[in-house]
């Protein structure tokens, strides 16, 4: 039985084709959830909200989004403690959904950065993180306007406590607090990070550790 | 019934546009000590009613996702 992954598509997602070969290629299936429709917790194992600019980042990067059918869907999802994925946008919308905590700014130096960037797992206890350990240094790239991690510093303090931060930028590319690339919910079943590990699934890609995620 | 809202990005956000906004400014010569940039909506409602009105357009803001208390604030504005 192989692991059964759904995709989201909203209007203006462009990562999701990149998602699904990256998805394919760990021979998973994978299948398109599209936004005006909520689909059946059942059957699904796993849901990865794919980057992009849905909306065309209207209102805010990802608020709109959030306010979608299929969002309510896999709000059920994450009820039932199943793993989530949110790459760059998607983990805009996991924000602005209130399944993460925070919110992603405008990068500091007031430009779109389009790089790559290396990280440091700081936990490996979420289902993306099982074949990273801690202190592991990834290499991925970024592309991201609003890339820049906001949180109160009692939110702060609770994902330092809490064992929520996921990633961090070796070299901060954006002004993100507390140097945040990725983080998880309480229960780690829901992760957020704005580098893309599905651009990075290959050596000819420039670099092959985004394979570890899946 | 039309009603605006003005959403600000809060005091302790760092509002980069702002600080474009404000560096062109200031680099043609325009005196300012600072910019800050925000958002307005012009709703037209269906009620008449301003009790109603207010009460609906909170419910869009805070439940609709029309602004985020995180980073944002609002005020809201009867035209």
């Amino acid at each position: 039985m192989s692991l059964k992954v759904g995709i989201t598509r909203f209007l203006g997602t462009n990562c999701d084709e990149d998602v699904r070969k990256w998805v394919l290629s760990k021979s998973a299936t994978a299948t398109y959830l599209w936004y005006e429709d909520q689909f059946n917790v059942k059957d699904y194992d796993m849901v990865i909200i794919p980057g992009g600019f849905s909306y065309g980042d209207y209102l805010r990067c990802g608020a709109l989004a959030a306010q979608t059918p299929v969002m309510k869907s896999v709000k059920e999802f994450a009820q039932k403690e199943k793993p989530i994925l949110g790459i760059c946008n998607g983990f805009q919308i996991l924000c602005e959904s209130g399944l993460l905590p925070g919110a992603l700014l405008a990068n500091s130096e007031q430009r779109f950065k389009d790089q790559w960037v290396e990280l440091e797992v700081k936990q490996n206890k979420n289902p993306f993180a099982k074949q990273t350990s801690n202190g592991q240094v990834l290499k991925l790239p970024i592309a991201h306007g609003m890339g820049n991690y906001y949180a109160d510093s009692e939110t702060l303090k609770k994902l330092s406590d809490q064992n929520q931060i996921w990633l961090t930028y070796k070299d901060n590319p954006n002004g993100a607090l507390l140097n945040i690339a990725g983080i998880t919910n309480e229960k780690h079943n829901i992760c957020g990070l704005m580098p893309h590990p599905e651009r990075a699934n290959a050596p000819w890609m420039g670099s092959s550790d985004g394979a570890f995620f899946l | 019934m039309k009603v605006g809202i003005k959403i600000m990005p809060r005091d302790v956000i760092l509002d980069t546009q702002g600080r474009a906004v404000e560096n062109s400014m200031k680099a043609n010569g325009f005196e300012l000590q600072s910019c800050r940039v925000g958002k307005f909506l012009e709703l037209s409602l269906v009620t008449a009613d301003q009790i109603k009105a207010q009460a609906d357009v909170e419910k869009m803001l805070k439940q609709g996702g029309l602004y985020n208390p995180l980073i944002e604030k609002f005020e809201i504005q009867f035209m």
